[in-house]
């Protein structure tokens, strides 16, 4: 196991390597002149060449490649051309937002969507599956930010059980930030309930009906021990696929989400910096995302090692 | 009923009088496998034999109670497993019989065993859930039982995962699980058909020794009419879903006596023949919604006359050693009409 994770943590290293470069390369051939964009068109050219040179833009490009790389490793991307904080001081202040939101809407997935699926998969083409069926394909079918708002209207403006506005609320006062945070969870969760849910039936479909179930049955274990044993800790491979594959999903869907309940977050912060074309806030955040996706799928791979035995060994 | 039996009622390991399997197929239940009856003493094996789809597993599945709910069915007849009758018990019931007093190995070994279990535990868990063992008892045993199925370092490979061992190994796993709660009544479905054919003697030689020591009823489910030859002591020979003979295989290997039976016989390659007087069965079986309602054989049988529209009983012929189920046969068996084997 240990070489294992070692192994996909060094798989890793080249990934990051490689997304840095591409970003660096993206900020440089994208038109415009960062410098001009601070200063705006009535900047004296000489001011426009004193801030490039702050900015390292006049050095051989090479030697700009090496700095940003420097830099990047060392987590360090620069001021913020409209705050003028540190990059990184602005994300880290976001980041636990987005982070709580992505691990509450999976959790409300995974809760749901599993014994949802599990359920669908015994009552097949009977009340349980046209339930689960019909759930997911809600789920499916609402962008994020109609169900958002209609969850607005519904539980906030009318029910008024939850704030309509997360921004602003005692964030540090952990009832007031629970329950914030549970309609935009709710909102995102639903995606992965109806994505889980789909996944889970499928799997168990499948797995119930292969050749070990009808051995374990035949060995006289009960029903519930079959199915949940021999049935699902198969199914838990897919699985783990999807939510792999959909967190990534779930961290771009959060930008809509934290517009719509105007939450603090990496979402909201890309598009402010995309309005004021903060370029430095731009490079730093798509590093960022970049990581957190490399690092999901790190967390994938290691899921994979926990729930299929056959992984080790390859 | 013609009960097919050597063994007295009381003595007999797995009992089956009349089975009658029904399948649900577009939505019309047929039945598929007709009024099956046969008896299994201990340390006896009874070989059913068969070409695809004729209901042999299907028999066994009926026997084990893993008929897929909503598709199959037992419509008729009794089971009785070692003294209980489990044709009349509720499934939670059936559940404390299968796996403990009954065992069953199946065709194949790479997808029978999970394989996100270790295959010690996957042995310990009949015995955890029929004999109340503790885990550590339980593992002790499977250790045991590993050895016993001669799986080398069975103490380190206890922790493997089914991926780790051969096709071989594997169902030898499968052996020592299904034998776990040492049942009285094995089943095995084509337990050698997936294997090499060195492997495969070694399989069967390792189920001789254990029903030997064990004193094991083994229903051995098989196309294979060399396994049956070396293995069983009856065969029961069964064509859409109808048992057409049953004899011991001394007498079935000396002189087939049902037209299927022989045509079977013709149909396998023997070492002291050339391969080129292998005769075919001419024709298809028929799908279950086209089987005849008489003799299900009728469509591809040299024999058939008028009489065969009618099904046929199970008829004791040389004396009642041995059950044919053909009206021809059965009249000319009995002396009244001596004719040439032709139609």
């Amino acid at each position: 196991m240990i070489v294992y994770i070692a192994k996909r943590l060094l798989f890793a290293a080249p990934t990051l390597l490689a997304v840095l470069t591409l970003v660096f390369v993206l900020v440089r051939i994208v038109p415009g002149d960062p410098a001009l964009v601070v200063l705006g068109d009535q900047a004296t050219p000489q001011a426009l060449a004193e801030l490039r040179a702050r900015m390292g833009l006049d050095l051989p490009i090479w030697k700009q490649y090496v700095v940003f790389m420097g830099q990047a490793l060392t987590g360090d991307f620069g001021r913020s051309l409209v705050s003028n904080r540190p990059v990184m001081t602005d994300v880290l202040a976001v980041l636990p937002y987005t982070l709580e939101l992505t691990i509450a809407s999976l959790a409300i997935g995974a809760i749901f969507g599993i014994p949802l699926g599990v359920w669908a998969a015994r009552g097949r083409d009977r009340t349980p599956d046209w339930i689960a069926r019909i759930v997911s394909l809600v789920g499916l079918s609402f962008p994020a930010f109609v169900s958002g708002v209609l969850m607005l209207i519904v539980f906030a403006v009318e029910l008024k059980w939850f704030p309509v506005i997360s921004k602003g609320v005692a964030l540090d006062d952990p009832v007031e930030r629970l329950r914030s945070l549970a309609l935009p969870a709710l909102n995102l969760g639903l995606i992965m309930v109806a994505y889980l849910t789909r996944v889970t039936r499928s799997g168990m479909l499948k797995a119930l009906s292969e050749d070990y179930v009808r051995t374990a049955r035949a060995k006289g274990m009960p029903t519930q021990t079959v199915i949940w044993r021999h049935g699902f800790r198969n199914v838990l491979i897919p699985i783990v696929t999807v939510i792999g594959l959909y967190l990534s999903v779930l961290i771009g869907n959060s930008v809509l989400t934290e517009i719509v309940f105007n939450r603090p977050g990496l979402g909201k912060l890309i598009v402010g910096a995309l309005e004021k074309r903060d370029y430095t806030m731009l490079q730093g955040l798509m590093v960022v995302y970049a990581f957190l996706i490399v690092v999901v799928n790190l967390l994938t791979d290691l899921a994979y090692g926990l729930v299929d035995p056959r992984v080790k060994s390859t | 009923m013609s009960a097919v039996s050597k063994a007295s009622d009381a003595a007999a390991a797995l009992r089956v009088e009349g089975l009658t399997t029904s399948l649900k197929i577009d939505g019309v239940w047929r039945d598929a496998v007709r009024d099956v009856s046969f008896a299994l003493a201990p340390g006896e094996t009874l070989a059913l034999v068969g070409e695809s789809g004729c209901g042999k597993s299907l028999t066994a599945m009926t026997v084990m109670g893993l008929l897929p709910k909503g598709v199959g069915r037992l419509s008729a007849g009794r089971i009785v497993i070692d003294g209980v009758e489990t044709s009349t018990l509720a499934e939670r019931d059936f559940g404390k019989v299968r796996g403990d007093s009954i065992g069953m190995i199946f065709q194949e070994p790479m997808t029978s065993l999970n394989p996100v279990l270790p295959v010690g535990f996957q042995i310990a868990e009949p015995l955890m859930q029929h004999r109340g063992l503790s885990r550590r008892q339980a593992m002790e045993r499977a250790r045991e039982l590993m050895e016993l199925v001669r799986i080398p370092a069975a103490a380190e490979r206890l922790k493997s995962y089914p991926h780790q061992f051969s096709g071989g190994m594997r169902q030898r796993v499968m052996i020592a699980l299904a034998i776990a709660c040492s049942p009285k009544v094995l089943i095995a479905d084509e337990p050698t058909t997936a294997l090499d054919v060195t492997v495969q003697a070694q399989v069967l030689d390792l189920l001789g020794v254990l029903q030997r020591e064990r004193g094991l009823g083994v229903l051995l489910i098989t196309h294979n009419l060399g396994v049956v030859a070396t293995n069983a002591q009856r065969v029961m020979v069964m064509y859409g879903g109808d048992v057409v003979e049953s004899a011991d295989v001394g007498d079935f290997f000396a002189k087939p006596l049902h037209p299927y039976s022989r045509a079977l016989l013709a149909a396998m390659p023997r070492v002291d023949r050339p391969t080129s007087d292998l005769a075919p069965i001419p024709g298809q079986v028929p799908t279950l919604a086209e089987l005849p309602d008489g003799c299900r054989f009728q469509s591809r049988c040299p024999l058939r006359e008028e009489a065969c529209a009618v099904r046929p009983p199970l008829t004791p012929v040389e004396g009642g050693r041995r059950h044919v189920r053909c009206v021809v046969l059965a009249r000319e068996l009995a002396g009244d009409l001596p004719r040439e084997g032709t139609a």
